[in-house]
């Protein structure tokens, strides 16, 4: 196998490294999200049946054939049920594999984590740090020696992030796993990462880099279709990073996104991405659906169905995908259809039809029952008729005769559906009332068990008092429940509008229905037609999104130069207040001319209408007085002026502007006074005989509306004119 | 576990992980840990031999349920406990017979068991094998019966149930597990130099100026190939490269280093360059008992390529890949399907197989079998490491290694 082959060509000195330091792993056996409720107020999201095996198995099968060592499992919410799962397993007592747990109940959130685990001082080297529902078959040797090479060559190279290729949906903008459209920037040379964004706004079809990332490196590759597969090698000062920054509660916003800003500490992070080998995250409902179909697909081999990879029973893989356990009852004329996996000791009744679908262990399944894409856990009775439409049944959940589960539908543990009753798509039915409080869309993102569970951190330790209050509430809610869940039912339907899950058909097990796909086309296109019309309106820098078309790049350079006008004017403004030295003045104007990629002349003409402006805008009564305070600016800032105007096209420039703002609206009152500040800019020595007279013989050619100014000014430049033809006699 | 034979176990954990490829390796190993096993075993007094069996029955019945598809695990294991029935049979007769024969009178010093390895009853049950094999022609024109090995009829006497009733105990408890385990070393001996044993006889086969086809990559046949090249054959090669996993470039590179003159062609090209073949070599993942083979996948289309045109069809396989299974049996597991992406790339096709649009059931189905089945009457010659042998015929060397009574390695509770 690859492992074996890598390990051996590995050689050398990385080798020599492994030895010295037994490869540790943390795995994060909690996800800190909400996003498997009801079913994780009951049980551990990293001991749900993925394809009738925990997922933790997965995660830690996977760990062991990749030569990880040492594993430290971190449980909070459950933790009770996980350790008790772990010690009751076999992975307690392999050879070359312990698994240590660290049991914490006040952490709430991934960086909480991370901070015990640095407290406790058990890594001593680079480590793999994993969540708990991780399924993969990838081999870390080649990711491990990539980040060892790196962190011998340099030291600020904290952290190698597995990914792999997967392309997002056109339409819902979302990835397989149903997880948000994700941006990532790479170094395509030492793939190191430059930016990572997996909140973009991409119903707007845009992302914005800083500009710094195109100066700073020769060549970047922006991706979107690289899927993020949680799967970090990180050296020891992660953890210490962690503890630095104690307000870093999220792996990927907080950490990733802090390092990649925070340029003076210069950590950086790697990517090593990872082709013939599968690796994904269970993270919702839909990569949960996602990722069973890869599994009995077989991408995840040898961590199949029909593969004793730990635990989990015989099964047999027959044509078409189709797993049977050894005791499988099926009548005869019961069909099973491709992509199903049947579990030990379930007995299917007379024509019913199952396929696509994930069914546990002893489970009753009646006649003349429809199974379409369900993933049905373990002692679940299905009675004659009922009709199930990719749904997830939960241990013990009964659903009586007649009774229709529609897309979507998640019932928890115990439930019963009552007789002939339609569940109705996307809810979520649990015999746990909902938690009525209601988080913060920003806590509830990471803050799981610290506030909604609150009314119920006291009976998780203890399957016995909660099988008590279950039964109370049960008594007491039973009227109340029954009406809820028809007739004989028994469970509550958790009302969906909680927040931020107006979204539901996007992360369910159901496939996204034909109309909903329809309505996103639609409004995506209409939202396209919005951002062409109004495309001045758009932030300036960094436009990448697929509406950035040339028709477009006129009006954005119109666009950029207002801008910088407006930017100009209020350095200058800032300056004059501030009593800035012209030297300060210049080079904020310089680095503001660079920033918008303009040239000099537009400077120029830019700081012009700045101290004509200011001019214009100090107190005057009469145009006299506007004069003298035209005389004062221009004296005061001649140098700076001066500056700007090496040729005397600069000069040209400025006398155009001038001409312009002579005609503006808000500065109209310098029209009458054209040809006294023209003069007064030629006493200044700011304007060149030369340059007014270009100007004067430019603007004979021009239409008649346009020669308003020119004979303004004629005197002068009939007096101008008379004193050169004086100098050349 | 149970037992806590961490060896045992890791194996084990080996088997179902799909650790270990390929059947030589898997078997010397397998063969290695019952031997240990046996080594550590602890035997009652009475009933020696049934106790031996049950704990090797047990051991490997793990092994087998671990890599049902690796089949050379359960032949090893069938072979072993063959050996300990062999080897009880013996002393038993040894014992009622009083040593009647002079040269077992050594034995029994247990000193210098190498310079004797023909006493011991596999030596024994060896030789008249070696009687059972077709004469080949070169043999019967050199006249040179196996003098030195005259078949010994101690085998036939098996039917007397004299397992438990031998008289001097003491001796014999010691000698069971001793003489097992020598004859399981002999065993291992005869999987590791099986390549060998198979590419002495490649002049027979070989001539000159001809040319082979092969597919996959085989390491006997690596051998087979290299040997009649070493004794000046001149031939040339076509290596057709064996999707998906093309181990048929790894075995030009190889062929061609050892100055072979190779070609490389795509799978689907055999049957165009098949009619300029003489003959097909191949090896084998398993032979079954009717004589049909469990290939690498392709082999089944090449099989019927050299079929049409009347080319010569051999397998080469080694004594561990006999299985004394027929391929008819539904307890036995002829395939595996692997992942996938050895056939594609996940990324490239990623769209394709997203289930968040359309019914949710996916479109694309990629299908990677292992193995082909080739059937009997597609092979022309297997040569084993004791000659050649026809398909018809393999049953009858089968029943020489295996004894009947293990064909069934699990328990009858399980079913």
């Amino acid at each position: 196998m690859a492992a074996k082959k890598g390990n051996r060509g590995g050689g050398g000195d990385a080798e020599e490294e492994l030895t010295r330091v037994p490869l540790q792993a943390v795995l994060l056996a909690d996800s800190f999200a909400t996003l498997f409720r009801p079913i994780t107020l009951e049980r551990p999201k990293v001991l749900i049946p993925l394809v009738n095996a925990p997922m933790i198995d997965y995660t830690l099968a996977w760990l062991e054939s990749a030569g990880v060592e040492e594993v430290f499992v971190f449980c909070a919410a459950h933790s009770r049920q996980v350790i008790d799962y772990l010690k009751n397993s076999k992975w307690i007592d392999q050879p070359n594999f312990t698994v240590t747990t660290i049991e914490s109940h006040n952490s709430t959130s991934a960086g909480d984590a991370l901070r015990i685990i640095y407290e406790r001082h058990v890594i001593h080297g680079d480590f793999v740090l994993v969540a708990g529902d991780t399924v993969s078959n990838m081999s870390l040797t080649d990711a491990l020696k990539e980040h060892k090479e790196r962190r011998r060559k340099d030291s600020n190279a904290v952290m190698t992030m597995v990914i792999k290729q997967s392309k997002p949906s056109a339409v819902t903008r979302q990835s397989r796993l149903g997880t948000e459209e994700l941006f990532m920037a790479i170094d395509p040379d030492t793939k190191q990462l430059l930016y990572y964004e997996d909140k973009a706004d991409v119903r707007k079809g845009m992302i914005s880099l800083e500009k710094e990332l195109l100066f700073d490196n020769s060549s970047i590759s922006l991706h979107n279709d690289k899927q993020d597969c949680y799967i970090d090698i990180c050296s020891q000062e992660v953890l210490s990073l962690f503890t630095d920054n104690f307000d870093y509660q999220h792996l990927r916003r907080h950490f990733v996104k802090g390092l990649l800003l925070d340029d003076i500490m210069g950590y950086k992070i790697f990517t090593h991405e990872i082709h013939s080998s599968y690796a994904a995250r269970v993270d919702n409902y839909r990569s949960y659906a996602t990722i069973s179909k890869d599994i009995i697909q077989r991408w995840t081999y040898p961590l199949v169905p029909d593969i004793q990879f730990f635990g989990n029973c015989a099964t047999k893989l027959e044509r078409q995908g189709k797993y049977r356990a050894s005791d499988v009852v099926l009548s005869r004329s019961a069909q099973i259809g491709p992509f199903t996996v049947i579990g030990n000791g379930t007995k299917i009744g007379n024509y019913s039809e199952v396929s696509n679908s994930v069914i546990g262990e002893g489970c009753l399944i009646g006649s003349n029952v429809s199974i379409d894409g369900c993933y049905i856990w373990d002692n679940v009775t299905i009675e004659d008729g009922c009709k199930l439409k990719h749904a997830i049944a939960c241990d013990g959940v009964i659903i009586k005769s007649g009774a229709v589960l529609e897309a979507g539908v998640v019932l928890s543990f115990k439930v019963i559906i009552g007789q002939e009753f339609v569940v109705p798509a996307y809810s979520k039915v649990s015999l746990l009332e909902q938690p009525l409080k209601q988080d913060s869309d920003e806590e509830l993102e990471y803050a799981d068990n610290s506030s909604g569970n609150i009314e119920f951190t006291s009976i998780y330790d203890e399957p016995e008092r909660l099988e008590e209050k279950l039964r109370t509430e049960l008594s007491n809610s039973q009227v109340q429940a029954t009406s809820e869940v028809g007739d004989g039912g028994v469970g509550f339907i958790w009302s969906v509008s909680e927040g931020g899950h107006e979204d539901e058909w996007r992360h369910s097990v159901a496939p996204i229905p034909a109309d909903k796909l329809v309505e996103i086309i639609k409004s995506a296109t209409e939202e396209l037609e919005l951002s062409n019309q109004d495309g001045n309106i758009l932030p300036p820098s960094g436009e990448l999104g697929p509406d950035s078309v040339d028709n477009d790049s006129d009006e954005d350079a119109r666009d950029d130069s207002a801008h910088f006008n407006k930017e100009v004017e209020a350095t200058f403004i800032r300056a004059v207040e501030e009593n800035h030295k012209e030297e300060h003045v210049i080079l904020e104007v310089n680095s503001l001319r660079l920033s918008y990629n303009l040239t000099s002349s537009d400077c120029t003409g830019a700081l012009f209408y700045a101290m004509m402006k200011y001019a214009s805008d100090m107190p005057h009564g009469s145009s006299g007085e506007l004069l003298k305070n035209v005389a004062n600016v221009t004296a005061k800032w001649k140098k700076l002026l001066k500056y700007y105007l090496p040729s005397i096209d600069e000069e040209i420039e400025v006398i155009l502007k001038f001409e312009e703002m002579c005609l503006e609206e808000s500065t109209k009152e310098l029209s009458p006074l054209f040809m006294q500040i023209l003069n007064l800019l030629y006493n200044n020595d700011i304007l060149q005989e030369e340059a007014i007279l270009n100007w004067a013989s430019e603007k004979e050619e021009a239409d008649e509306a346009d020669k308003h100014f020119l004979k303004q000014a004629e005197e002068l430049i009939q007096w101008l004119k008379n004193a050169s033809e004086e100098e050349e006699e | 576990m149970p037992e806590g034979h961490s060896p045992v176990n890791e194996f084990v954990n080996k088997l179902k992980k799909r650790n270990i490829e390929g059947s030589k390796a898997t078997a010397k190993l397998t063969a290695e840990l019952l031997r240990s096993f046996i080594s550590q075993q602890r035997l009652p007094q009475h009933n020696q031999a049934a106790a031996l069996i049950d704990a090797v029955k047990a051991v490997g019945e793990k092994f087998i349920a671990a890599s049902p598809v690796e089949l050379a695990v359960g032949n090893v294991v069938r072979r072993v406990l063959h050996i300990i029935r062999e080897e009880d049979l013996s002393l038993t007769t040894d014992a009622v017979d009083g040593l009647s024969l002079s040269d077992e009178s050594d034995n029994e010093d247990d000193v210098e068991q190498n310079d004797h390895p023909f006493l011991s009853a596999s030596a024994v049950a060896a030789a008249s094998r070696n009687a059972l094999r077709p004469p080949s022609l070169q043999t019967l024109l050199e006249d040179a019966p196996h003098s030195e090995a005259a078949p010994h009829p101690s085998s036939s006497e098996g039917d007397s149930e004299g397992i438990t009733k031998s008289a001097d105990k003491n001796s014999t408890t010691r000698k069971l597990k001793h003489n097992v385990i020598e004859a399981v070393n002999e065993f291992i001996q005869e999987i590791s130099t099986c390549h060998e044993q198979i590419a002495e006889q490649a002049i027979e086969h070989i001539h000159q100026n001809e040319v082979i086809l092969t597919l996959g990559s085989s390491r006997t046949v690596l051998e087979f190939l290299c040997a009649a090249k070493e004794k000046k054959r001149s031939f040339r090669v076509f290596v057709a490269e064996g999707a998906p996993r093309f181990q048929g470039h790894s075995l030009a590179k190889e062929l061609a280093s050892r100055g072979l003159q190779t070609t490389v062609i795509t799978d689907s090209a055999v049957f165009a360059m098949i009619s300029r073949v003489n003959m097909v070599i191949v090896g084998a993942h398993a032979v079954m008992a009717n004589g049909g083979v469990i290939a690498p996948v392709g082999l089944n289309m090449v099989a019927l390529a050299a079929q049409r045109h009347a080319v010569p069809f051999v397998v080469l396989a080694g004594i561990h890949k006999l299985c004394p299974l027929y391929p008819h049996n539904p307890e036995v597991l002829l395939n595996e399907l692997k992942s996938p992406s050895e056939l594609l790339d996940f990324g490239e096709f990623s769209d394709c197989l997203d289930f968040g649009s359309g019914t949710g059931s996916p479109l694309l189905h990629v299908i990677n079998p292992a193995f082909d089945y080739v059937q009997p009457n597609l092979v022309s010659l297997f040569i084993t490491d004791t000659g050649g042998h026809n398909p018809s015929y393999m049953y009858r060397l089968i029943a020489d290694y295996y004894s009947a009574d293990d064909i069934v390695v699990r328990p009858k509770s399980a079913s």
